[in-house]
């Protein structure tokens, strides 16, 4: 395992084909730094998931990864629409998420407790009409 | 269960991933929701769907899933073939719905064992 790795990655947001993407390359990355596997499922389903949200909600944006051999923090920014009521947008199965974004097998309410489920820490700064930045870690 | 058995079982068509057909496999899941799948599902190697997009790969990936059967003849782009590829998936598709084929695969004894304590 490396002292420090960096990784940055722009979000497309205006094609939802591929969402996701830049969380494939993570967890492919992870995986040749032979990071444990358990810690790499964690980071990868909780970047996916925020991943995903970008694309649906914030038209994209951006998101960093560092990895060391203490812990991994991932942060995701957006210059969305931001969120109006964290604690709402928190709870399980509470979703603002079209009949679309369904269609396409998401916006069931789950993608931020599940984000907060995986990681060890979760803080989101977010500003209406500004956008959103959410900061998770993942402690080894 | 081998995936190779699944295969047979659902008289499925293999798309990718001839490499792990021998992998062994102890349970699935059933879903065309990947929410759903990102949230509830722990250990499960194979997911059945009948939804097609890349995400339905991605997904699988993220939850270090080995296999993807797509029910009711769907067929997954080239695309998505090729990213399973890329992540090591196998990918296969038949003709079954994804209730008959989930009902196939749980009788002949897939997921018999981790069902109850992820209920």
């Amino acid at each position: 395992m490396p002292d420090k790795v960096r990784f940055h990655f722009d979000v497309d947001g205006s094609d939802f084909s591929s969402a996701g993407a830049a969380s494939v390359q993570v967890k492919k990355k992870l995986r040749q730094l032979a990071y444990p596997p358990e810690i790499i499922r964690k980071v990868s389903i909780a970047m996916y998931e925020g991943e995903i949200n970008m694309v649906i909600h914030a038209n994209g944006g951006v998101v960093d990864v560092e990895a060391s051999d203490e812990e991994i923090v991932i942060v995701l920014s957006d210059r969305g629409p931001g969120i109006p009521d964290v604690d709402l947008a928190m709870q399980a199965g509470y979703s603002t998420a079209k009949d679309n974004i369904r269609n396409l097998g998401f916006g069931a309410g789950m993608g931020f407790p599940n984000m907060k489920k995986y990681t060890d820490y979760m803080r989101i700064d977010t500003e209406v009409g500004k956008g959103t930045t959410v900061t998770m870690k993942v402690k080894l | 269960m081998k995936i190779r058995e699944i295969g047979e079982l659902l008289d499925a068509k293999l798309l990718t991933g001839e490499d792990g057909l021998d992998n062994e496999v102890s349970s699935a899941c059933c879903s065309d929701m990947m929410s759903d799948v990102l949230a509830y599902v722990k250990d499960q190697g194979v997911l059945i769907t009948g939804l097609i997009n890349p995400q339905v790969i991605r997904t699988a990936n993220m939850m270090d899933m080995v296999c993807i059967v797509f029910a009711r003849g769907k067929a997954p782009t080239e695309e998505m073939i090729d990213l399973a590829a890329e992540c090591g998936i196998t990918v296969m598709c038949t003709k079954k719905r994804a209730f008959e084929a989930s009902g196939i695969l749980y009788c002949a004894g897939l997921s018999r064992k981790s069902e109850a304590k992820d209920a």
